[in-house]
Formats: C-alpha cells, structure tokens, sequence
C-alpha cells in the first residue's frame, strides 16, 4: 500500500529549545497509526506541523504527495483534523457548528446538509442537533469535535489525545468511532498517551520520548523487544511511598528494571512467578504493604518502560 | 471572499446571541437615552413634542424704569414668544416659591436702581430640575446685560466727546451720557431681538427646532459602540485561546480570509448595533434622521472607524481580558474627549484636537446634524474622517498582526 503520510526527519525548535527532534515515519493509506508517548513527549508539536499549522524548523512531511511546507493548501484538502481541545462555538448549535466548518472546506448547499446528518448520525447527536453546544455534556462536545473533523470526508485523520478527561463511555463510543471509520477507508494518525488505547486502534505504533522516535513498527514487533519478559504490577495504599518501594525493588536479585508511578510500582521480570516471592519479602523488610499484584503480558507500557526506564505515566 | 463573509456572519450570528453583550450593546445606550431624555426634559414636555418651548418664567421688575421694562419687554418679546411663556410677579417670595414648586423654569429678579446704572445684580433663580430651559433664561440674561454694558460704555464715550467738543457742560455729562446709554439698549433691542432660535428650513419642509435626542441617541450609542469593538477584537484573541482560530487555519482558508472575516464580523455587528439604536431613536423618540443615504453611510462610516481602533486593540493586547480591560477604558476616554457625555467646546484646544482620533467625535456631529435637519453635504466630511480613521487603523493592525505572525500560511 502506497503512504498517505511521509515525515522525514521532521524538526521544531521553541526559543533554541528542540520539541521534536527529527522524527521519521510514515501512515500507509487505510492504516491507524498511533503515536504513542508521556504529556510533552512531542505528539502534539507533531501534528501540528502536519496539520500545516506551525512551519517546522528542519525536514518536511508530504500528506498525499504535497509538501506541508510547499504546499500546504493541498495538503490540508486531504486531511481533517480533532484537536486534543474542543474547538467548537458553544452559542452555535451543532448543527450550526458542522454547517460552519464545512463552509469553511467549501462544502455547501444540500451536498454539505446531507452529509451533516450522515456525521450527526455517525456520532450519535442527530436528535440533539439542534442544541446549542453550551448545553451539552464534556462527552457529546468530544462527540461533536470529531464530527467537525470528518465533514469534509478527509482521507488522513489526525486525532490528537481525543478522550483525555472524559468517561469511560464517551471513550467506548470514540474508540469505536475510529474503528468504524478506518473501515471505511480512512487512515488515522492517532496520538495517546493510554497505551491500552495504542494497543486496541494500531496497526502500528510510534512511541515517542523527549521529541525523539524511540521505537516504531507493529505491537508484535515492538513487545518483541521486550522479549519473554512479564510485567508485575504492584499497588501500594495511598499513604505507602511506591518510589522507595520501587527503589528497594531494584535490588531483588532477577528484576530487570521497576519503575514508579502514582500509587503503584510496574517490575519488569523475566518469569512473575518466580520474581513474586522475593519481591513481596523485600517489600516487608521496608515496611511497605502490596495491596494487589497484577501480572501482565509484555505490552506497550513494558516496551516504553524497557526503552526509557520510565513508566508512560511518569 | 465568501469565507472571509461567512467567517464575518459566523461573529455577527454569536455577538447577537451573547446575552451579556446584548446589554451593553443595546440596552444600556438604550436606557441611558432615554434617561437623559427625561432628565433634559425632551421626554417629559407632557404631550409636547419635547423641543424647548413654552419655558414658563417669572419676572419680578422691582426696578419700575426703563430698563427693567426693557429686559421684560425683550422676555415678552414676538421673536421669543414661542420659546418662553413669561409671567410678571411683584411678590418675590411668590415668584421663588413658584420655581420651588416646578411652575416654572426660573424667576428673574430684577432689582431696584437697575436703570440708575447703580452695581447691582439681576438674579437669575434657577430651577435644578430643569437644567436646559434655566440655562436659555440664563443665557437671555447675559445677552440684555451685556448690550446694557456696551450701551453705557457707549453714552459714557458720547458724553466724554460732548463735553470736549464743549455742547454740553460737564455737571450734565452724567444724566446725558445714562440718556444716552439707555435709549441705545431700548433700539438695539427694538431693532434686533437679544435671542432668536435659528430655524433652517428646507423646501417646502417645516420649520425645525434642535433635538436634543438627535444629540444624545448617537452619543450614546457611539459610545457602546466602542463596546462593540472592543467584544469583538475579544473574539479575535478567544478564538486563539480556544483553538478554532487553529481549527480555522488548518482548513483550505488563508490567514487573510481568517482576518478579514473576524475584523468584517466586529464591522457588521457594529453596523448593526448603531442601526437598530438610530432606527429605534426614531421609532420610539421621534427623532427625524432626515436623508436615508445619509444616515446609513454615516452609520457604515462609524462602524468602519470603531471597528479599526477594536483591531489595534486585538492586536496589541496579549489575552482577551486585557482587550475588554483597555477596550473599557478606551470606551470612556472616547466618550468623554468625544462629547458622549456632551458637547466637549468647555474642553481646552488641544484635548478637542485629539478628540478628532474618536468616532465618537465625528460620529455624533454627524449625526446630530441629520437629525436637526442636516442634509449628506452637511456629513460628507465627517463620513470621510471616519473612513480615513479606518483605514489607518486598519493598516496599523494587519501589520502588527502580521508581526505577530497570524496566519502566515
């Protein structure tokens, strides 16, 4: 299959600082790409220099065969694109809304009506249509936000962080809502930095570090890195301290690497159950009490953890 | 072109549905014209059109000569017997209590020893409630005494030369030269009315008389307008805050057509906002706007000129708090160097120079010379400085937009 998106050794520089730091990749057409990385990794610097909205400082991209750089007009015809924020006009309906946005890709009269109900009917808001958008729930203005990015029926989407803050229903339906449309043809550039999220969507996963590509290719290929390692999960209460448990962790004979989060500690282990026992006596000897352990599979956050050292919650 | 107008439509369609915005953009100068029509008393003549007319006054002559009588005869005169309704007095607590009770806009006192040419004061007992129609009195005072001054001035230079040329003998220079003094005040007044209201008439069209509303429905307006432009270079700064101006310039739209839409939105709800105040001035005032075209250009003029000052603000101002904080301020200075809260001649030289920058300025000139009968020739300078205003400004603010980088690609 032919590349819908190529990036070459694209960079961005705010005040001599490098946000992204010549990232390299490509969307083939029909595939969900998921960019994968911690807040301030780079993913939204990236699209934004996809989306032709800042110029980059070194390299370039070409979204259907047009620069983002030189030609950026073009490329924008071929792409839609949902923010990470809402970015709707709350006294307009959404109906209003959707008409708005499709005027402005030169959408119009009863070609851009009648897909306005195919996209309210994609997104679950055909009887609320008529609402001004100040009145709707956090979920139906995410909702909403995706349906502006699909009005123009864009053959790359760029989905930036779309179901960061929203419940877990709302997220289902978006989730499902990229599904039906990579169904349908069109290709997903997905960023996230829920690695449940990367593994559901991808066909293939980037995972991006401090604006740098550390690791890209299926979750096949990627867990492989990890090799045979499991991964244990250890909860700790609200008033235990997980980094010293974490560092106490560390020195457990067999454990590869044990990183630190809210209020849990992922290990990294070649085998959990032969790994279990020594670690819970460590955790004893520190005074530290597991509320629960969870063993998990080699999966993207045992990449990100092997690759940086940090858990992608970090 | 056709987004740069929808993107404008968008912005007039969201400023309408604004609720707190509707307040201040057409309520407040609503109510506040209608306010200060009945504080002027253009709204509360009982029946009467409400142009200063038929001001009752009272005199009280307690000078008993010739010229007290001259002051009531110029009161009592033709040329002002529309303008004033007099009443003479000889009571003085009476004719106090009179102005006390709201019967009359304010009492003249005329004290004895007036035609002697002896230091005294003729009081002018003015009445608070009706501010402009004790002025008029006022201002009919100060014209007899000042032509009472000349006339003496006057006999005393006549009798000076008399007495030189040797006619007259110098004890007689005194009666002769008060003589004299006094008959030249009863001619000028006989020959020329001390005040007259200036009627302009147009062909075949009635007398009209000044309409204060015609002042204060404009000034009004042209101050919320500031508002107006202000919410709207807001609008400019929120959209960036809120992501669709990113929304908007990752669509097949240029930066221009971005801009242009958002400074044409602020211009239409301009446009809009000083229509609706002027059309409802007319309708529920009264007021007669005159020439259509006129009103309309000068309508679009205003819009245009406010609109420009509401892109400088967006453009110099960092978040849409501070464009509201300053855009506030602005509005006031304007109003006040502008003449929103009247006519700004007690204001000195050069502050009435800088008030040339405001469209407040320009604005309500224009406006008030319609709306007393003015005709397009009268506005065609003020139409143009609101234009030129607007294109300077609008200058200044594409090209600090365009330092700033808006939408470059």
């Amino acid at each position: 299959m032919s590349p819908i998106l190529e990036v070459h050794n694209l960079v961005k520089h705010y005040n001599g600082a490098a946000a992204v730091k010549g990232i390299s990749f490509d969307i083939k057409e029909g595939e969900i790409f998921s960019l994968l990385g911690p807040n301030g990794a780079g993913k939204t610097t990236t699209i934004s220099m996809l989306s032709t909205l800042f110029e980059p400082s070194g390299g370039d991209a070409a979204i259907g065969g047009h620069s983002v750089t030189k030609d950026p007009m073009a490329a924008r015809q071929i792409i839609g694109l949902v923010p990470q924020d809402i970015a709707l006009y709350d006294d307009l309906t959404a109906r209003e809304n959707l008409t708005f946005w499709g005027q402005m890709y030169g959408l119009g009269g009863g070609s851009l009506k009648q897909r306005i109900d195919e996209v309210l009917g994609q997104i679950g808001l055909k009887d609320k249509a008529n609402q001004r958008v100040k009145t709707y729930s956090g979920g139906m203005k995410r909702r909403l936000n995706i349906g502006v990015g699909l009005l123009h029926k864009p053959r790359l989407l760029f989905m930036d962080e779309p179901t960061v803050g929203i419940d877990p229903q709302s997220r289902r339906a978006i989730l499902d809502t990229v599904k039906e449309l990579n169904q349908d043809g069109m290709s997903v550039l997905y960023t996230t930095h829920y690695m449940e999220e990367a593994q559901e969507l991808s066909d293939r996963v980037g995972i991006i570090d401090h604006g740098e590509m550390i690791a890209l290719g299926t979750q096949k290929e990627l867990t492989k890195q990890v090799g045979e390692r499991e991964t244990l999960r250890l909860h700790v209460s609200e008033d235990q301290n997980p980094t010293r448990l974490a560092e106490a962790v560390n020195t457990v004979s067999g454990v590869i690497q044990a990183s630190a989060t809210d209020h849990e500690i992922a290990v990294i282990v070649p085998s959990a159950a032969d790994a279990l026992a020594p670690i819970v006596a460590r955790a004893n000897e520190i005074g530290v009490k597991i509320r629960s352990v969870d063993i998990q599979e080699p999966n993207l956050e045992a990449v990100f953890l092997n690759l940086t050292g940090r858990a992608l919650r970090d | 072109m056709q987004k740069t107008f929808l993107i404008g439509l968008k912005d007039l369609t969201l400023a309408f549905r604004d609720r707190a915005a509707l307040v201040l953009m057409l309520a407040a100068p609503f109510a506040l014209t209608l306010g200060l029509g009945f504080v002027t008393g253009r709204l509360s003549g009982g029946g009467n059109t409400g142009r200063l007319s038929d001001i009752p006054v009272v005199i009280v002559n307690q000078d008993g000569d010739q010229l007290g009588q001259a002051l009531v005869d110029v009161f009592k005169s033709d040329g002002l017997a529309e303008l004033l309704e007099p009443k003479e007095m000889t009571d003085l607590a009476e004719a106090r209590k009179v102005v006390d009770d709201d019967g009359a806009a304010a009492t003249v006192i005329v004290p004895a020893g007036f035609s002697d040419g002896n230091p005294v004061n003729i009081e002018v007992y003015a009445n608070p409630g009706r501010p402009t129609s004790a002025g008029v009195v006022q201002a009919i005072v100060d014209e007899f005494l000042s032509r009472v001054e000349v006339g003496r001035v006057g006999g005393q230079v006549t009798a000076t030369q008399l007495i030189t040329s040797g006619r007259i003998k110098p004890q007689e220079a005194e009666a002769i030269g008060q003589a004299i003094g006094q008959r030249q005040v009863e001619d000028s007044v006989d020959e020329d009315a001390v005040i007259t209201l200036k009627r302009t008439t147009a062909a075949g069209e009635a007398p009209r008389e000044f309409d204060v509303l015609a002042y204060l429905a404009p000034a009004m307006a042209l101050m919320f307008l500031m508002f107006t432009v202000s919410n709207g270079g807001r609008s400019i700064l929120a959209e960036r805050n809120g992501g669709t101006l990113s929304r908007l310039l990752i669509s097949p739209t240029t930066g221009a057509q971005v801009l242009g839409g958002k400074l044409l939105g602020i211009f239409l709800t301009g446009v809009a906002q000083v229509g609706i105040l002027i059309l409802a001035s007319a309708v529920f005032f009264g007021v007669k706007w005159g020439d259509p075209v006129a009103i309309v250009l000068l309508i679009v003029a205003a819009a245009a000129g406010a609109t420009g000052w509401g892109a400088v603000l967006a453009a110099l101002a960092k978040s849409p708090a501070q464009v509201m904080s300053i855009g506030s301020a602005l509005m006031l200075v304007f109003a006040i160097i502008g003449g929103s809260f009247g006519n700004n001649v007690p204001l000195p030289d050069w502050l009435q120079t800088v008030a040339k920058i405001t469209p407040n300025a320009w604005g309500i000139e224009g406006f008030s010379a319609l709306g007393n009968g003015g005709s397009l020739a009268d506005v065609t300078t003020n139409i143009l400085a609101l234009f030129t205003m607007a294109a300077v400004m609008f200058t200044i603010a594409v090209v600090l937009f365009r330092r700033q980088g808006f939408g470059q690609k």
